[in-house]
């Protein structure tokens, strides 16, 4: 079976800085990957080049078979791959549920028009399973950083994807919220989705991944087994400092 | 309220308008009535862009302008029914939104505001140079001899034209709010690049609101020059219509289709009574304190008072 995620070559810089170098990368449907490097290492590029927010000036992203060169950021959500933001980024005029409310019309009506029948309905589900089903008409500004967070994915989540990237959604959050996070990703694994975890807290990183990707100055420098990746000489010097 | 039940009611509402205009029988009322509902379409047309969708124009002059200069055109090649001649008005400057959206795609807040004022001034200097419609002369444009209704009374029936037009653009406005394409524009207006991350197609949204604001814009223009009889380029590219069109959804409230009727009505009776008591020069003074004066106390205009 071909990779539901199929990266090549690919390779970003801004003006002289190279951010991603010759990434290659694959991801079988149905995978946990976890994505970790030290800060300024190229995962957020490297997720805004997945999900078309930046354009790759070399190399190729193929996504169910399909190659992504060129095509817009809303284009790859309405494919089935979606990303929440680093930095939350809610549309804060609306309400928590009507933020939702988006990728539900655009993305998921887009596949299937009768898919959004009872978007209300969707939406409280969705903010049930992180946890802000009581705060479905407040607004953005009334949340903290950290519920901000789980309301970035659980937008990322709305668009019902194949694949997911989570950029950092459990930075900033108690070891009981880092573990129901978990728990939701490990859940929406079972039901069929391929999820990218990027995270700092290795913990969460470990108890998650079936493989994990190492990128260092926008080089992959490791790709496998988690519990041997972490033990590895250059990860460690990577992260640590020799 | 479902939008059958909300334009039925637009409907007798506009009516009522009219009732009362007939009642109190003077030319004068609907003289100067015409102006505010002129300004209800441009403000509202303005919100589609501004509002709903966050792109702030500065260009509603050229858009205006271009609707009254079709006119003008139509005038002398193939005079035909006003209404007619507002949908040709409309469609040009509909497409002048298009092209806009399409050329400033890349810019985004004062960048895009400062694209559309370039845009109307380089549309001004082409009608000015362009001798067909008048040039920088101007154009004397002789009305028709007899208005379709009321015994003849042209400016009864350039008033009830302009009421019609208002209960559509506040009807579509109203409508686009709620729907699909509203929230699209919002999630626009919040953060563009959230919204492509959440499937929004922003350019083809974008390119949408800029056509819909700017074919309104040229509607409410086509019959400027029916209205004034004499059109020139330093009157019909005014920076009076964009200052005016701006404060209006600004002082009514940019989140809703109402704020904008309320600016509109508020702030073109207030000027149109300050041109007869007063002085018309009086009018823009007041459009600049209102608007200072909002801006401090309620910078999410009078429909924020009602919100939280």
């Amino acid at each position: 079976m071909s990779p539901l995620l199929e990266v090549s070559g690919l390779g970003k810089r801004f003006g002289g800085f190279v951010a991603l170098a010759d990434v290659d990368l694959t991801v079988a449907e149905g995978e946990r990957l976890g994505l970790i490097g030290p800060n300024g290492s190229g995962k957020s590029t490297l997720v805004n080049c997945l999900s078309g927010t930046l354009h790759n000036e070399t190399g190729q992203v193929r996504f169910a078979g399909q190659l992504l060169n060129g095509l817009s950021a809303h284009q790859r959500t309405r494919l089935g791959m979606a990303r929440s933001f680093q930095l939350p980024r809610p549309f804060s005029t609306m309400t928590l549920s009507e933020n939702l409310r988006i990728p539900l019309l655009y993305a998921v009506r887009s596949r299937d028009k009768a898919a959004t029948a009872d978007i209300d309905a969707r939406c409280l589900v969705l903010l049930e399973m992180v946890g802000l089903a009581d705060k479905a008409a407040r607004l953005p500004g009334d949340l903290t950083q950290i519920e901000m967070r789980k309301l970035e994915l659980a937008r990322a989540m709305a668009a019902e994807p194949r694949l997911l990237i989570a950029d950092e959604v459990m930075a900033g959050l108690s070891h009981q919220e880092v573990d129901d996070i978990l728990a939701l990703l490990l859940r929406l694994n079972v039901e069929g989705m391929t999820i990218i975890l990027i995270e700092h807290i290795m913990r969460a990183v470990l108890a998650f991944s079936q493989r994990l990707v190492v990128l260092v100055a926008g080089r992959k420098i490791a790709d496998g087994d988690p519990q041997a990746i972490v033990r590895q000489p250059d990860v460690v010097q990577a992260y640590l400092g020799s | 309220m479902r939008n059958t039940t909300f334009i039925l009611l637009l409907i007798l509402v506009a009516g009522a308008v009219f009732g009362i205009a007939r009642l109190i029988n003077n030319a004068y009322v609907f003289f100067a009535g015409y102006v505010v509902l002129q300004y209800v379409v441009l403000a509202t047309a303005w919100n589609i862009l501004g509002g709903y969708t966050g792109y702030v124009n500065f260009g509603i002059a050229a858009f205006f302008a271009m609707g009254a200069y079709t006119t003008v055109v139509l005038h002398k090649i193939a005079p035909m029914p006003l209404p007619l001649m507002m949908l040709i008005g409309g469609g040009v400057s509909g497409v002048i939104g298009l092209g806009t959206g399409y050329l400033t795609l890349r810019l985004r807040g004062t960048y895009f505001a400062i694209a559309t004022l370039a845009m109307a001034v380089v549309v001004q200097t082409l009608i000015t140079n362009w001798s067909f419609v008048g040039g920088s002369r101007g154009a004397y444009i002789v009305r028709p001899a007899e208005a379709p209704f009321f015994a003849g009374d042209y400016i009864q029936y350039l008033f009830l034209v302009m009421l019609g037009l208002s209960v559509i653009s506040v009807a579509i406005a109203r409508a686009i709010e709620h729907s699909r394409l509203g929230y699209g524009f919002a999630a626009i207006r919040d953060d563009e690049g959230a919204a492509e991350a959440s499937g929004v197609p922003t350019l083809r949204l974008k390119l949408i609101a800029t056509a819909l604001s700017g074919g309104f814009m040229g509607m409410a223009g086509a019959p400027l020059p029916y209205y004034v009889t004499y059109l020139d380029p330093a009157s019909g590219f005014s920076l009076s219509y964009a200052v005016n069109t701006i404060a209006m959804p600004l002082i009514g409230g940019t989140e809703s289709w109402f704020g904008p009727i309320i600016g509109a009505v508020l702030l073109g009776t207030l000027q149109q009574v300050a041109t007869v008591t007063i002085s018309s020069a009086l009018s823009l003074l007041i459009v600049g304190l209102l608007l200072v004066a909002f801006v401090i106390a309620a910078p999410k205009g009078i429909l924020g008072w009602f919100k939280r």
